[in-house]
């Protein structure tokens, strides 16, 4: 088997066996809980609630929408009542203006959704007014509107739809899970997206630390109508082998360029999630309510993969499953490298929400004090866009703007390899994301 | 709302047990069987001027950070380090003083007056060696003691015997003799096997790169062959041996403030170490030329990170377009 890959990275310990093994199982909200849903799920305009309070809603009735081209509405995942509009923390420490709805338990399905499509007869326009409509967007966190994804700027070529299975996050093992039990579906998924590229080809990348997920999935690729359309590329379980630029990089050999999009290079990643999810738009009628959510960690007493309706908050969700089994140092929301971390669990689950880390003090890295850099190099043999984060840091802390960006500080993907590896506990990423978001202020106010 | 009881920091939220300590103390580890042949070779002398220069350094660096008002990171072994790499730099013959005024040059004025540790843009060992070679040349490269000659030796008021180092004889001598290392010379620069070996256990660790050590060992291998007159084969091989090249290849020129960042900036350093060390030996006034080679190499750093910095991901022209990459 060949294995594929990207220059540089590193490998942090995986500490998937916590919850690698553990089936998917439904978790569903109590009667009269609260479900919150904020209007920022997704990159773009936040929606505005089409409902007033006190409205009775059904499962997967749309709440809130937004006329904006960057947007995608949100939908009920409860029949219940509207209580209140009113602001909902999120993982990041934001608040976003949130609609709160009650539910009563009966789970009563809007009549509009249940609708299969065919989408062979459907044209492109539709097919993406249908994932539109079910609210889609990047499931694997960063919460891109799917269907504007799937419609690249004209002139764009498309020959690659890629699905990305890597979930390089040490203790995410949601991606592996649906690998073993939807592997069909994700490739049903794949194939409508693939209809949309006349001649387009689909890969499936999965790093080898799941190799019965690899397996599975080659099988199914033997299979019609997928054999020759669909091809399985195993990853070295490298990372950050999962962040899009160099998951396309390990494919195809090609390097998106510095501030373009994977579509310049012919190229569409997608989360499996959200090829799943295009499956269930499109063949089931349903709108994306349900996220599956690993919930791992030493201090968590059950480890799994829950798979939950989206509103619920963590700490309804962790109160299912058997709370702590001691008391956590850090919850983060989402995998130990890029997730937030949260100072309480009275936080909603939405459509960006991947897992819910509960570290013991011993997992997590103690806030220590920085030392002097060494040049060692570490981080420089780390970076996988090829940058210099000593330098990188040196110039945000000396506030030399210019040389920051002369130096790529605006190609870095913060993906925190460099502050994971370095030996004096610099604060590498951490100073670099500070003077990014400067620079990306900056770019707003013009 | 339930009081915050959880800390938040920024991403990411496990690290590597990398430390700087680590580092160093495996850099130390892989000089013990040089510094345990030393004392074999030249005796107790040896063990004393070993301490002495490791104290003082440590000692040092621990003064000038508490005169100056600055935590004292002697914790971290860096100094531990350096004073092993100076004493290794010096003959067993020395007076008992010497080694403190080269620690005191190493630590004070090429480490800590630029900035401590990470900041010194020349290597502080070959710093202090540099300025006692020319401040008290006659201590320094006065007069070797043959290897197990010392151990009689440990009163350095006695008159002792003193030989040539192998790089002044005018004939070759047994290369079984430079590869084990009783032969004489300074302290850490005597078995090229043992400090090969310590070499490979730092590549094998990943403290270091194989660029500076291959290149440079290759390089001077090379162009002795070429320029050397008379020997050949036996000639390149007698210079890549003897003197301080394999501990200077190993673990000088590898020094991480003083060396180049990316893996072409290294094979440049490497290169050119190996260059300006044969011209030294063979067309210059000093027998030995590698730690000056090093030397001067270190102030060529700067230039060398700033003109190989590497590629940028998604920056060359080669990958704007599309129809180019497919």
């Amino acid at each position: 088997m060949k294995i594929l890959t990207f220059k540089k990275g590193l490998y942090p310990p995986h500490h998937k066996s916590f919850s690698e093994a553990f089936e998917t199982k439904v978790i569903n909200p109590n009667v009269d809980d609260m479900l919150i849903y904020p209007m920022s799920q997704h990159i773009g305009t936040p929606c505005t609630p089409v409902v007033e309070v006190g409205d009775r809603v059904l499962v997967g009735q749309k709440i809130a929408d937004s006329d904006a081209f960057l947007s995608s509405p949100i939908h009920a995942t409860v029949s219940g009542t509207v209580d209140k509009f009113d602001t909902a923390l999120l993982p990041t420490g934001l608040t976003s203006p949130a609609i709160y709805i009650r539910t009563d338990g009966l789970m009563e399905e809007d009549p509009g959704i249940n609708h299969a499509y065919d989408y062979k007869s459907m044209t492109k326009d539709e097919i993406l007014a249908t994932i539109r409509g079910s609210g889609l967007v990047g499931l694997g966190g960063a919460g891109f509107p799917t269907h504007i994804k799937l419609n690249p700027p004209p002139g764009k070529k498309v020959d690659s739809i890629i699905v990305n299975a890597a979930e390089c996050e040490p203790f995410l093992t949601t991606d592996h899970r649906v690998l073993l039990e939807e592997t069909e579906r994700i490739l049903l998924g794949l194939m409508i997206m693939l209809s949309l590229f006349p001649g387009s080809k689909g890969y499936v990348g999965i790093e080898t630390n799941k190799m019965d997920g690899i397996q599975a999935m080659e099988a199914m690729c033997q299979k019609e109508p997928f054999k020759g359309n669909i091809s399985v590329c195993a990853l070295d379980p490298k990372y950050p082998q999962g962040a899009e630029k160099q998951l396309i990089y390990a494919i195809t050999g090609r390097e998106v360029p510095s501030g373009g999009i994977p579509a310049d290079i012919g190229c569409i990643v997608n989360n499996v999630d959200t090829v799943i999810s295009v499956h269930r738009a499109l063949y089931r009628g349903r709108p994306i309510m349900r996220k599956i959510v690993t919930i791992t960690g030493g201090a968590a007493k059950n480890p799994g993969n829950y798979k939950i309706r989206m509103g619920m908050r963590y700490i309804d969700l962790l109160n299912q499953v058997g709370g702590f089994k001691e008391e956590p140092y850090k919850l983060i929301a989402g995998g130990p490298m890029m997730g937030n971390s949260m100072y309480t669990l009275d936080v909603p689950m939405t459509k960006l929400s991947q897992a819910l880390l509960c570290l013991t003090k011993a997992e997590a890295a103690n806030v220590e004090k920085e030392l002097s850099c060494i040049r060692c190099g570490k981080c420089v043999s780390a970076c996988p866009m090829y940058l210099m984060p000593l330098e990188l840091n040196h110039f945000s802390l000396v506030n030399d703007l210019e040389s920051f960006k002369k130096g790529g500080g605006m190609d870095c993907i913060e993906c925190g390899s460099c502050s994971f590896t370095c030996p004096s506990k610099r604060h590498l990423i951490q100073s670099i994301r500070i003077k990014r978001r400067e620079v990306l202020a900056e770019r707003a106010k013009k | 709302m339930e009081p915050a009881k959880y800390i938040i920091t920024s991403t990411p939220h496990i690290r590597s047990n990398h430390s700087v300590s680590g580092i160093m103390g495996l850099v130390a580890i892989a000089l013990l069987p040089t510094a345990v042949a030393s004392v074999a070779f030249f005796g107790l002398k040896a063990l004393l001027v070993i301490l002495i220069t490791v104290a003082s350094s440590i000692a040092f660096e621990a003064l000038y950070q508490r005169l100056t008002g600055q935590e004292i990171t002697i914790r971290d072994c860096s100094a531990a380090v350096t004073g092993l790499l100076l004493a290794f730099n010096l003959p067993s013959t020395v007076p008992l003083w010497l080694p403190i005024v080269g620690s005191f040059v190493a630590i004070v004025i090429a480490k800590q007056l630029f900035g401590g540790l990470g900041q010194n843009f020349i290597n502080p060992a070959l710093a202090g060696r540099a300025f006692l070679m020319a401040a008290y040349l006659p201590h320094m490269a006065g007069g070797f003691v043959p290897a197990f000659t010392g151990f009689n030796n440990l009163n350095i008021d006695v008159d002792i015997m003193t030989v040539a180092t192998p790089l002044m004889a005018e004939t070759p001598p047994d290369f079984l003799t430079l590869f084990l290392g009783n032969h004489a010379g300074v302290l850490g620069e005597t078995s090229a096997i043992l400090i090969l070996l310590g070499g490979l256990f730092l590549i094998f660790k990943k403290v270091i790169t194989p660029h500076v050590p291959l290149t440079f060992i290759a390089t001077t291998f090379f162009l002795a062959w070429l320029l050397g007159d008379g020997w050949g084969f036996e000639f390149a091989l007698f210079h890549i041996l003897s003197g301080g090249l394999m501990l200077g290849a190993f673990f000088m020129a590898t020094d991480y403030s003083s060396s180049p960042i990316t893996p072409i900036g290294k094979i440049i350093m490497g290169i050119g170490c190996a260059l300006i060390t044969v011209l030294i030996r063979l067309y210059g006034g000093y027998p030995e030329g590698v730690s000056y080679a090093i030397l001067l190499m270190n102030c060529c750093v700067p230039l060398i990170d700033k003109f190989t910095k590497s590629r940028k991901f998604g920056h060359s022209s080669r990958f704007k377009d599309l129809s180019k990459q497919i």
